[in-house]
C-alpha cells in the first residue's frame, strides 16, 4: 500500500487538447478518493495516466516513494477495474484473477491461498471453474474486482465500474466496494460521474471541471462549502438554487425584487454594494409567515417525491426549487422563504468563486 | 399463441429451395459425379472406345512412384504455403494495428496483392528471379549463390511457394487485422496492467482470441494452396524442372488436358477431393474444439 502523490500534472493530446491542466493532488495511504466531475472534465485520463496506459505530458506522478513517470504499467503496482470489466473471455474465472500473479511468478500453492480468498470474500467461490461469459453483470463485476484484490496492489483504480449494472445492483455493489475498503483499506482512486457514488464512497472526493481541480474535500465538506458555483450546482440533487442579489449591509444581500436574505458575514467576505451570486439549497429553505421585505416564492408545479415535495417557481425573477416535507400540505401559491444565515451561499458572479473567507 | 406464419401443404418450403438447389447441383454435384463417373472409365489412346474398368484408374494410381512424389511436393508446398503466408500475415496485422502515422496508407498497400491474377502473380516473380535477367536473381548471384529455377528443383520449389506466399498474405492479413480490432481495447490494458510484458500479452491474451480468425484462415488457406496456386505453378515453372513442382492439381491438369488420360485425371482429382474433405473435417473435429471460448 502506498500514497499517489500528483504534481502539476498535464495531458496534452496530439491534437493539442489540454485534457488535464497542471493539476496537483495527494491521495494519502489507504485513503478512499473518488474523482468526480462531468462526462470530459478528464477524470478518466487523469486516472489512466496513474495507471501508465496515457503518456503524461508534464509534471509528476509518484507512486509510494517511487515517480513512476517512466515506469511500465505492469510494473506500477497497481490494480484496475474497468468500467466493462475487461475480463479475459477465454479465461475461467479462476485463471483472470490467476493471471496477474502467474505473470509475476508466484508459488502456485500462494496463488491458489489468495485465489481462493478472494473468491470467498467476494462470494463468487461458484463459479469459479466458469468462463466470463456464462456470468451476470454483477457477478462479473466481482471476477474484475477479485482479480484486482488477488495481486494485493500498492493502489486500486476504479474507472466508472458500477456504470455498467442496473440502478439496484448498483447500490449493492457500492456497499460493498465500501465495505471492501474498510477491511482492506488498500489506497483507492475511483473515477465517476455519479455524485451519490462520489458521497457514499469517498473519504476524500475531488470535483474535477475540464481539466482541473475544482474542490478538494470530505463529502460533507463539499456539500456544505463548495468552493463555486460549478461544485454547489454539480452537488447535491435537486441543484442549489442561483439568483442574483446586491450586498445591501455586512450579512444582508438583497435580491432583485428588493426583499433580502441575512448572510453570515463571520463567513463570508463580500464588499457592500457588490454583485454577488446568491446560491441556497432547495431543502435549506422553508415555508414561514410573511412579514415585510422576506422572498416570496412563486411556485407553479409541485412534484412527489415521496418523502419530499418538491415546488418549481420564481423567486424575484430567477427560477427556484423548493424541498418540504411531504406530509405537511403545499401552501398557497406564494410562499415567504424563512432560512437562517449559515445556510446562504455567497459566490463571485464573475469568477464564479465562493466568497467565502479563508 | 403461434405467431409464426404457417402454411399448408409441403409443396411451399420445397419451391422456395430450388433455386438454391439447382444451383448446387448444376456447378457442383453435376460435376462431381461426372468426375467419379469419369474414374471409372478408360479410353483408348485416340479417345475413340471407352471401356468401364472399375477401379482400374485407382489402382493404376496406387502403384504410380510418380503420383505419390507429387503427393509429397503437394505436402510440402501446402504446408510452407499456409505457415508463411499465417504468420506473415498475423505479423504485419499485428504491426498495423498499433497506433502509428500512415497506417491507413500501409494497410491498403498491403492489401493490392490480393487483387492481383494468380497468372500476372507468377509472372511477376518469375521475371524477378529470371536467371540471367531477374533483378533479384542477379543479386543472388552476385552472393556466390548459384541461383536457377530453370534448373534446380528446390530453387524452383522457393520460387512457387514465394510467389503462392505473396499472393495470400494480402487476405490473411486482412482477416487478422479485422479479428485484432474486435479485441477490446481494456482487454489487453487489463493484461498489461496485470503484469504481462508484450511478448506474453500476445500469446495468452491476443493470440487465443485471434483464434477463430487463425482457424477459419488456415481452412481457407489449406483450400488456396491445394486449388488456386494452380495458376502461379503454371505460369512460374510450369511443373518443372523435371516435375519437381508438379503438385495434385497440377497433375489433374496435365495428365487430363495435356496427356489426354481422362480417366486417371479424373480419378486423380476425385482423390484429391477426398483429401481436401479430411483436412477440413478433422480440423473441424479437433482445431476447432481448442477455439471455443
Amino acid at each position: 500500500m502506498a500514497s499517489v502523490v500528483l504534481e502539476a500534472v498535464r495531458k496534452v493530446y496530439a491534437g493539442g487538447v489540454e485534457a488535464v491542466k497542471g493539476l496537483s493532488l495527494t491521495i494519502p495511504n489507504g485513503s478512499f478518493t473518488v474523482l468526480l466531475g462531468p462526462s470530459g472534465c478528464g477524470k478518466s485520463t487523469l486516472l489512466r495516466m496513474i495507471a501508465g496506459l496515457e503518456e503524461i505530458s508534464g509534471g509528476t506522478v509518484t507512486i509510494g516513494s517511487k515517480k513512476v513517470n517512466d515506469v511500465e504499467p505492469s510494473d506500477r503496482d497497481i490494480a484496475m477495474v474497468f468500467q466493462n470489466y475487461a475480463l479475459y473471455p477465454h479465461m475461467s474465472v479462476y485463471d483472470n484473477m490467476a493471471y496477474g500473479l502467474r505473470n509475476r511468478g508466484t508459488a502456485k500453492e500462494e496463488i491458489e491461498r489468495r485465489v481462493a480468498e478472494a473468491a470467498r470474500m467476494l462470494a463468487i467461490e461458484p463459479y469459479l471453474q466458469r468462463k466470463p461469459r456464462a456470468l451476470s453483470g454483477g457477478q462479473r463485476q466481482r471476477v474484475a474486482m477479485g482479480r484486482a484484490i488477488v495481486r494485493e496492489p500498492a493502489a486500486f483504480l476504479f474507472d466508472e465500474p458500477l456504470s455498467n449494472l442496473d440502478a439496484k445492483l448498483r447500490v449493492q455493489m457500492r456497499l460493498e466496494i465500501r465495505k471492501l475498503h474498510n477491511r482492506l483499506k488498500a489506497t483507492s482512486i475511483f473515477v465517476t460521474h455519479d455524485q451519490v457514488e462520489a458521497m457514499t464512497l469517498a473519504d476524500q472526493v475531488v470535483v474535477m471541471n475540464s481539466g482541473k481541480i475544482e474542490q478538494t474535500g470530505t463529502p460533507l465538506e463539499i456539500y456544505r462549502r463548495p468552493a463555486s458555483i460549478f461544485v454547489a450546482t454539480f452537488i447535491g440533487s435537486p441543484a442549489m438554487n442561483l439568483f442574483p442579489g446586491t450586498i445591501e449591509a455586512p450579512g444582508k444581500v438583497r435580491l432583485a425584487d428588493g426583499t433580502s436574505f441575512a448572510y453570515d458575514a463571520n463567513v463570508f467576505d463580500a464588499k457592500i454594494g457588490a454583485k454577488v451570486e446568491i446560491g441556497l439549497r432547495p431543502e435549506d429553505a422553508k415555508a414561514g409567515t410573511a412579514v415585510p421585505g422576506r422572498p416570496k416564492l412563486a411556485w407553479e408545479v409541485t412534484e412527489e417525491l415521496g418523502a419530499t415535495r418538491l415546488l418549481h417557481g420564481t423567486l424575484a425573477g430567477s427560477s427556484f426549487v423548493l424541498a418540504m416535507p411531504a406530509d405537511i400540505d403545499t401552501p398557497a401559491h406564494e410562499i415567504a422563504l424563512e432560512t437562517t444565515p449559515g445556510t446562504i451561499h455567497i459566490f463571485d458572479p464573475e469568477s464564479g468563486r465562493s466568497l467565502r473567507r479563508a | 399463441m403461434e405467431r409464426r406464419a404457417l402454411f399448408g401443404g409441403k409443396t411451399l418450403p420445397y419451391m422456395l429451395l430450388l433455386p438454391q438447389f439447382a444451383i448446387v447441383v448444376v456447378f457442383f454435384y453435376f460435376p462431381a459425379g461426372q468426375a467419379v463417373w469419369q474414374s471409372l472409365l478408360m479410353e483408348d489412346a485416340f479417345g475413340i472406345s471407352t471401356e468401364f474398368v472399375w477401379f482400374e484408374n485407382y489402382q493404376l494410381l496406387a502403384v504410380n512412384p510418380e503420383y505419390y512424389k507429387t503427393m509429397t511436393t503437394t505436402a510440402v508446398f501446402s504446408f510452407l504455403v499456409a505457415f508463411l503466408s499465417l504468420s506473415c500475415g498475423l505479423l504485419l496485422a499485428v504491426m498495423a494495428d498499433k497506433q502509428i502515422k500512415g497506417a491507413t496508407i500501409y494497410k491498403t498497400m498491403l492489401i493490392w496483392p490480393y487483387a492481383v491474377a494468380p497468372a500476372v502473380a507468377g509472372v511477376l516473380w518469375l521475371f524477378m528471379f529470371q536467371p540471367s535477367l531477374g533483378m533479384l536473381a542477379k543479386m543472388l548471384r552476385s552472393w556466390g549463390i548459384d541461383w536457377n529455377p530453370l534448373l534446380n528443383g528446390n530453387h524452383a520449389m522457393i520460387l512457387v511457394v514465394l510467389a503462392a506466399t505473396w499472393k495470400q498474405i494480402s487476405y490473411n492479413f486482412l482477416f487478422f487485422l479485422a479479428g485484432l480490432a474486435a479485441i477490446p481495447k481494456s482487454v489487453i490494458e487489463a493484461a498489461a496492467i496485470d503484469g504481462a510484458k508484450p511478448m506474453r500479452r500476445f500469446w495468452t491474451i491476443i493470440f487465443p482470441l485471434l483464434s477463430p480468425t487463425a482457424f477459419f484462415l488456415l481452412v481457407i488457406n489449406i483450400v488456396y494452396v491445394f486449388f488456386d496456386t494452380f495458376g502461379i505453378i503454371d505460369s512460374v515453372t510450369g511443373g518443372g524442372p523435371a516435375g519437381n513442382t508438379i503438385t495434385m492439381v497440377y497433375k489433374v491438369y496435365q495428365d487430363g488436358k495435356s496427356g489426354a488420360n481422362l480417366g486417371s485425371s479424373a480419378a486423380q482429382s476425385v482423390v484429391l477431393m477426398v483429401i481436401v474433405i479430411a483436412l477440413t473435417a478433422v480440423q473441424f473435429k479437433f482445431i476447432e474444439r481448442k477455439v471455443q471460448y
